[in-house]
């Protein structure tokens, strides 16, 4: 067999396969601040708080509750969404004839104030929650052990992904979404609620970080910071794809989990940085990002 | 603010009340930690209120010693660790800094801390270079180090058999220290280091790095961080099948807020070194006990270090009956203490703090009874085990107390 750089295969292969489960939550959590940029344009700063609160939603459910994984992962999008909803009615519709930078930082404050309550309550060392039994245990790939729930995360984020680009790209309610973005006037005057639907499309993006916090739950401490720590590299994935890119988000998100992961193998001091450096590059080069498309 | 005005007013009420007493002390400390961050449980608010149980059991009302606690977060910066010193000391009259954890922030502080001629009272930071390559003579480092921790957990793993390690080190100072240490422990004790990889700090997920480590062939995989890293680290190698596989897990350092986040579940079995448990006796429960009702957790260890520390400082204080800090720090270094919490110790010229330290193993689910209920005690590593002296830099040490001024004044400055 073949070695690069002195790495056997197998290990390479295994490291492979842990970045693109990494680039899992990037591209998740990426896609939905693409959604909300695109239809929105608003830089939602409290993304990485959403995807907390869906991770503590998860756990509260199944703590006060008894109410377990497979619900909550319906249930705490829904919940964190609606949270989401509300924001949306009662402060961002305020600011979107001023410019993004308000928005930014109104959603920046939030974060940092639903953070602050989280820690306030619950500590910062995290709180435990437990493999389904449904996917606990794991295989031997030959060349690594993959633990169940890894592929799993794989799997639920490729179909949420493809899901959401399906609905945003190829049908008629996508198309309406995308129209309302151009030229909001023209599309309530065919007798559309406009206004509701940018709602509904925020909700959305918060219930898909939500979603990401639940399938990262079980395999990360449920603590108050989680999101704070993860949100600025999805920010330069979303810079790199091309702000408000739906497919850019996605393929970068994956990819860049894929570098992220090699680096860990040759570089790993440079594996908390590297994802900024393409950025720098990227921006350098191509400012309105791989997929984006020139302003 | 509140609480400080209040501490101040009782001890002018006191006063007023009580035989009138020569001179007031006027003392301000700062306990400087992370508020926010992966260390905010274990020092924290929780540093704060064990300064504060410090003063009261103390009484230094009664005793004439008005003391002020002020607190800051960190952030676990370096930069704006020192910002904060500086201002401390310079601006607002601090005489003493407590608690400091994340070793390159404690690092800074040690080295403003000896221009300024003030005292610090290390609790949270475990680098032994506190006491050793960057000691000042005005540190006191309390709790723990990084050699105690390699002498406790790294010493017990490679006698009971884990002779082939490879490190998971946390980027920065205190990882680096840590795995310094452990690694010429484990090479004493016969044991070799067949890799490490630096994790760079603080990280989610360490899958990359555990594969790493499971391919190395190592017995054991010694963790060389701390905090939310830990658990992380400990979470995914379970997830991971790498401790069913064969390989052991060694947490070099682990706090019992660490091990209640993980659960008995997942932390079982583990072997861990602490300077303090809560259930160790009875005036250990007794303190944690009172300290629960004011923070709503047990205590860790590094919290019944800033207890204890500034216990001590305060007797010193009371003993010279001034806020000098050159005659507090001889004074702590002479005068040999016996604790509630850490029992009975002495302060080593150097400035280490010198008590027993335990090996403790996280108990099975099915034997603990509460959720607090963590630990069974394997073993007692006696101070001077834990802390080995190396014997010429103390000597340089007292030679320096002894003369006098070298030891505040003559501190040479590094260039950065």
């Amino acid at each position: 067999m073949f070695e690069l750089l002195g790495i056997p295969p197998q290990v390479l292969m295994g490291q492979l396969l842990l970045g693109l489960i990494n680039g899992s939550f990037y591209a998740v959590l990426s896609l939905g601040l693409a959604v909300i940029f695109g239809l929105l344009n608003i830089i939602n700063f409290s993304h990485g708080a959403q995807y907390m609160m869906g991770a503590f939603v998860a756990w509260m459910l199944l703590n006060y509750f008894g109410i377990g994984y497979w619900p909550a992962l319906v249930l705490a999008p829904l919940i964190v969404g609606a949270t989401g909803i509300v924001l949306e009615k009662v402060a961002l519709s305020r600011l979107y004839k001023l410019d993004h930078l308000y928005g930014l930082l109104l959603t920046f404050g939030i974060a940092l104030i639903i953070q602050g309550l989280f820690r306030n309550y619950y500590g910062i060392s995290g709180l435990p929650y437990q493999i389904p039994d449904a996917l606990a245990g794991g295989r031997n790939l030959g060349f690594m052990f993959l633990p169940t729930y890894r592929g799993w995360i794989v799997v639920a984020s490729v179909v949420v992904c493809f899901g959401t680009w399906f609905m945003i790209e190829k049908t008629r309610l996508g198309a309406y979404l995308r129209a309302a973005t151009e030229n909001p006037a023209l599309v309530g005057a065919f007798g559309i609620n406009v206004p509701r639907m940018i709602t509904l499309t925020y909700g959305f993006g918060v219930a898909l970080a939500a979603f990401a916090g639940v399938l990262a739950a079980p395999i990360y401490a449920v603590n108050p910071n989680m999101g704070a720590d993860l949100i600025i590299v999805v920010f330069a994935v979303v810079v790199i794809g091309g702000m408000g890119s739906i497919m850019g988000a996605i393929v970068t998100g994956y990819g860049l989990g894929l570098i992220e992961g090699l680096t860990r193998v040759f570089y790993p001091e440079g594996s908390a940085v590297v994802i900024f450096v393409i950025m720098a590059i990227v921006l350098l080069i191509k400012p309105e990002g791989l997929f984006g498309r020139a302003a | 603010m509140f609480r400080t005005v209040a501490l101040g007013s009782l001890a002018l009420a006191t006063l007023a009340a009580g035989p009138a007493l020569a001179e007031d002390i006027n003392i301000k400390l700062g306990v400087l930690n992370d508020r926010s961050g992966v260390y905010a449980d274990l020092s924290g608010e929780g540093s704060v209120v064990a300064a504060r149980m410090a003063v009261e059991d103390f009484g230094a009302a009664d005793k004439g010693i008005k003391v002020e606690i002020v607190s800051a977060d960190h952030q676990n910066k370096p930069d704006i660790a020192s910002n904060i010193a500086r201002q401390w000391y310079d601006a607002e009259g601090v005489d003493a800094i407590l608690d400091v954890p994340t070793s390159s922030a404690a690092l800074a502080v040690a080295e403003i801390t000896a221009q300024a001629g003030k005292v610090f009272l290390n609790s949270g930071a475990a680098t032994t270079d506190l006491t050793g390559a960057q000691c000042q003579p005005t540190t006191i480092h309390w709790t723990y180090d990084t050699a105690a921790l390699a002498n406790g957990t790294g010493k017990a793993v490679t006698e009971a058999g884990g002779k082939k390690w490879f490190f998971l080190t946390a980027d920065y100072a205190f990882g680096h220290a840590l795995e310094r240490d452990t690694t010429a422990v484990v090479t004493a004790t016969g044991g070799e280091v067949v890799g490490q990889v630096n994790v760079p700090f603080p990280a989610t997920d360490f899958s990359s790095f555990l594969l790493q480590a499971q391919g190395s062939g190592a017995d054991v995989i010694g963790l060389a961080n701390a905090g939310g890293d830990t658990v992380n680290a400990i979470k995914q190698a379970s997830e991971f099948g790498i401790t069913q596989a064969g390989q052991q897990l060694a947490a070099l350092l682990m706090f019992v807020t660490d091990v209640h986040a993980l659960g008995a579940e997942t932390a079982q079995g583990l072997s861990l070194t602490e300077a303090f448990y809560w259930d160790l006796n009875d005036k250990t429960r007794e303190w944690s006990t009172r300290f629960e009702e004011k923070q709503g957790a047990k205590p860790t260890m590094v919290q019944a270090g800033v207890y204890s520390a500034t216990m001590h400082y305060l007797r010193a204080v009371e003993a010279v009956g001034s806020s000098d800090s050159k005659e507090v720090v001889a004074k702590m270094k002479a005068t040999e203490f016996d604790d509630p919490l850490f029992g009975k110790g002495h302060v080593r010229g150097d400035g280490r703090v010198i008590h027993d330290m335990y090996l403790f193993e996280v108990k099975k689910p099915a034997d603990s009874t509460g959720e607090w209920d963590l630990y069974n005690q394997i073993a007692t590593i006696s101070g001077e085990d834990a802390f080995p002296a190396d014997a010429r830099r103390v000597r340089l040490h007292q030679e320096m107390i002894h003369r006098g001024i070298p030891a505040l004044a003559g501190v040479p400055r590094r260039t950065h």
